[in-house]
């Protein structure tokens, strides 16, 4: 394999472990969800210069799904979403960020020492997508349960599956319809939540989902 | 010969169709004729079919491949002997229960409970015997637990029959799981679900224990064996009785049926020790049954307790060629399977025959609390006959068919010296003498069902206004009078009918029967023993006659009724007869402290008061406490600890799926 491709797709695959791991000290949603749209950018330059090396064209579709979809609705909406809420200024992290960001650090050599044992032969390159997007998947986990707010598991979840597409389209020969079902699906999931943020509001005035937990009586 | 499994299938299917059709009509008048009419037709269609096969060709094994059930596999059925035999034994009693039930279901206050499910459990039964692969067993294993539940069910009104399904549920599931397992296990990392490739499939020594184990527990929990047995007394008598008849006559035949085709026929060749543990079993659920039905005072759980005692009695006769299949004794083993399968069909018949007679009792008098019965011989006296002989068979007394199936076990227990093992030779001869107890007990246990039940005086007013009950009950006890007699007087009839089945399941058959003189049965050489079912029914029956006419005819032809002697108690009170609890106190002093840990303790008034001093007998279910009390404990605490796993918040929840995760993959990492 050539030696600058494999950087290129190194590097725009290490971006996005980075800019996981900037998700994880957003603490304001806007910033959030910013991090959220360049985190999309960047896995759909990655799949896009994956669909170059791998001159798989049906790949360009992909990236331009992550780019419209995930770079600049899905941000769009939620930036709607939060205004009409009116909950812009609201700080929220359930985890500090000292311990937080140890624990990605953490997931990250995990995922690295468990990768780079279990796929001894597989093609490098392969080999490298997939220990990063083992990371983004574990990282988007964390985001997911050191949040409160039900925006910002959402934004979790989204990047959460950014790092499934890599994993998809690192690999050779991955047919796109698994692709598309899966991005699809994450739409639908979306829009799903989305409702349901509003039925959380219109019910208690708050799309903390601490709410539910006392409405059903409980401590946290 | 594809074509007879073909039309067998077509008698299932005609069942569950009736189901349907039960569940559509089941709240009219005409129902109950209908229903258990159709089910008598096809189920005597299949017996006829099955019975057929078994005295013609039945070496010949013919399958069908359904396209149901798994993708792969698809939903296969196959008849062969066994499964020929045990459908004749399903199938006869599906149709003499169908019989009693025209009559017994027109008594039945919500038939629109019982009539669907009863076509339904029948086509259970027939395909567990008939299936072939693994899922296709599982399927109508549970189809036939939950049909027998739903029948359970019927009268829910009643917190016990509630109680009683509830534990049956729970017995049939842990049942079906060790059956899973064990299938699990034959199949293999190939996992082939099919028996014709288990068949072939030898599995290591650990695994075949493990299936051994599993299928005692599958099986055994259907069937009854102790301590599994806690279920049967409690599910069996709540159905209707001639479901009660099919469940405890037919439906642990089917789990026998189970056991057989699994260990005998799949697992290829058994190690000597599976002997020891199913004979060891079998004769401790023996004793320990017939014991708890001779403390027991309520009439349907008296026989269904005596269903554990002959279950037993099969197991050990199951058990003991098992370990003379293993030593390369064929003769012995077949002399030994053969037995067992002689008694599955004769328990079938007798003890069908004593719940249809329970079921009577129950009609005419609204008890089955012996207590408050007796004196019935004079309002029910066909019933009472059929009864007394349904007793007199159970307990094993010439010539009916209960002593020549006993009888032959006992013959292959003495076949035990030539055994190689010292722990065989030891150990066969002590559960022969169990099970020569448990006769013994039998006999004692029937004695007092028949005499407190039917004979001496009237114990309640319900008993002084029963009147015999219809024809119909009567005709399907009568037939199944004259089986038990006729599996008595011509036993090589049916031995000869065994005699395919035992050679392709233990490789090797009983000698030709109805080829020695005089219809007398040789298990193994004239030389050593024989019996002649005809000669003691002919002796009985002409020293009888005679005895009879020498009185009428020389003595007098009046028939004087005395008054009954009243024990030197001036205003003898029917309170004051000998009572089912008073019949079993002997019995209850000399094992009960052991099996029951039955404590009596007497209440004695105070010096001038006037109360009456009582006997209190406390007795306890050891089998309950020493194995049910610690599981349901534990399960308790452990769903008391969980529970608030139940009420996390959704990020909790998160949180617990991720450091899961976490958990897998560290574990992985750090593999070595």
């Amino acid at each position: 394999m050539n030696g600058l491709t494999f950087d290129i797709a190194h590097l725009l695959a290490g971006s996005l472990v980075l800019i996981s791991f900037m998700m994880l000290y957003q603490d304001r949603l806007f910033a959030l969800i910013n991090v959220f749209a360049l985190h999309a950018v960047v896995l759909a330059l990655s799949v896009a210069w994956q669909a170059y090396i791998q001159d798989a064209h049906h790949l360009y579709i992909t990236a331009a799904i992550a780019l419209v979809f995930k770079a600049i609705v899905i941000p769009v909406g939620l930036h709607r979403i939060i205004q009409r809420l009116g909950i812009h200024r609201d700080i929220e992290t359930a985890v500090g960020i000292g311990p937080t960001m140890l624990a990605g650090i953490g997931l990250v050599t995990l995922s690295m020492v468990l990768m780079l044992r279990v796929t001894p032969e597989a093609d490098p390159l392969a080999r490298e997508d997939l220990a990063f997007a083992l990371s983004i998947i574990l990282l988007g986990l964390l985001v997911m349960v050191t949040r409160r707010n039900a925006v910002s598991q959402v934004v979790g979840f989204m990047s959460l599956e950014n790092g499934l597409v890599l994993a998809a389209t690192g690999a050779k020969g991955m047919p796109l319809v698994v692709e598309i079902s899966v991005a699809f699906s994450i739409l639908i999931a979306f829009i799903v939540i989305g409702v349901f943020l509003f039925r959380i509001r219109e019910r208690f005035d708050s799309v903390d989902v601490g709410a539910l937990d006392d409405y059903r009586g409980e401590r946290r | 010969m594809n074509s007879t499994v073909a039309l067998l299938m077509c008698g299932p299917a005609a069942l569950l169709a009736t189901a349907l059709l039960a569940a559509v009509v089941g709240r009219r008048a005409s129902a109950t004729h209908l229903i258990y009419g159709a089910a008598l037709i096809i189920s005597a269609a299949l017996f006829v079919i099955a019975a057929g096969h078994l005295a013609r060709n039945p070496e010949a094994a013919s399958a069908i491949t359904l396209p149901l059930g798994l993708p792969w596999t698809g939903a296969r059925f196959r008849l062969d002997g066994l499964s020929a035999f045990f459908l004749v034994v399903v199938n006869l009693g599906g149709a003499i229960a169908s019989l009693y039930g025209l009559g017994y279901g027109r008594h039945e206050a919500t038939p629109h409970r019982v009539l669907p499910f009863y076509p339904a459990f029948l086509a259970g039964m027939n395909l567990v015997v008939l299936a072939n692969d693994a899922f296709s067993f599982l399927l109508s294993w549970e189809f036939m637990s939950l049909a027998s539940w739903a029948l359970v069910m019927a009268h829910h009104g009643d917190e016990a029959n509630r109680r009683a399904g509830y534990i049956y549920l729970v017995m049939a599931s842990f049942g079906t799981l060790a059956l899973l397992l064990a299938f699990g296990t034959l199949a293999g990392p190939a996992g082939t679900y099919v028996f014709d490739a288990m068949r072939t499939a030898h599995p290591g020594p650990y695994a075949a224990g493990a299936v051994l184990v599993l299928m005692l527990l599958g099986a055994g929990s259907k069937a009854g064996l102790v301590p599994l047995h806690a279920w049967l007394p409690l599910a069996h008598p709540a159905a209707p009785s001639h479901v009660s008849a099919l469940m405890s006559g037919i439906m642990t035949k089917v789990a026998i049926y189970g056991f057989i085709r699994v260990v005998f026929d799949l697992l290829g060749e058994p190690a000597w020790w599976s002997g020891v543990a199913v004979l060891l079993i079998g004769g401790v659920t023996a004793v320990l049954g017939i014991l708890h039905a001779l403390m027991e005072k309520d009439l349907k759980r008296l026989l269904a307790y005596s269903t554990i005692e002959n279950i037993g009695v099969i197991f050990a006769s199951l058990g003991l060629a098992l370990a003379f299949k293993a030593n390369a004794m064929p003769s012995a083993a077949a002399l030994a399977f053969t037995a067992a399968l002689f008694h599955v069909l004769n328990h079938s018949f007798f003890k069908s025959l004593l719940f249809f007679g329970a079921g009577a009792v129950l009609t005419a008098t609204g008890e089955r609390d012996m207590e408050k019965l007796g004196g019935l011989i004079h309002r029910l006296p066909v019933t009472s006959f059929v009864f007394l002989v349904g007793c007199v068979s159970i307990s094993a007394l010439p010539p009916f068919n209960g002593f020549a199936s006993e009888w032959l076990v006992f013959q292959a227990i003495l076949r035990s010296p030539e055994l190689p093992q010292w722990g065989l030779k030891v150990i066969v001869p002590a559960v022969g003498g169990m099970l020569a107890l448990a006769a013994a007990l039998a006999a004692a246990c029937f004695v007092k069902a028949f005499g407190i039940t039917f004979l001496g005086r009237a114990r309640s007013a319900a008993v002084e206004r029963a009147h015999e009950v219809d024809r119909w009950s009567l005709a399907a006890m009568a037939v199944l009078a004259v089986f038990c007699l006729l599996a008595g007087i011509v036993p090589g009839f049916v031995l000869d009918g065994l005699s395919p089945v035992t050679l392709s399941l233990v490789g090797d058959r009983m000698p030709v029967q109805m080829a020695e003189p005089w219809l007398s049965i040789v298990p193994i050489a004239e030389s050593r023993s024989s019996y002649n079912g005809l000669l003691v029914f002919a002796f009985i029956a002409i020293s009888a006659s005679l005895a009879a006419f020498f009185i009428h005819r020389f003595a007098s032809h009046a028939v004087r009724r005395g008054i009954a002697w009243g024990c030197g108690f001036a205003d003898a009170v029917p309170a004051a007869q000998y009572t089912a609890a008073s019949f079993a106190q002997p019995i209850r002093r000399v094992f009960g402290s052991f099996a029951f840990r039955a404590r009596e303790t007497v209440d004695m008034p105070a010096p001038g008061s006037l109360d009456p001093a009582r006997i209190k007998v406390d007795m306890h279910d050891v089998a309950w406490e020493i194995f049910y009390q610690p599981i349901t404990g534990a399960i308790d605490f452990a769903t008391e600890r969980l529970n608030h796993l139940q009420f996390l918040t959704i990020r909790r929840y998160l949180t617990l799926v991720f450091l899961y995760l976490v958990i897998l993959l560290l574990v992985l990492a750090l593999w070595p």
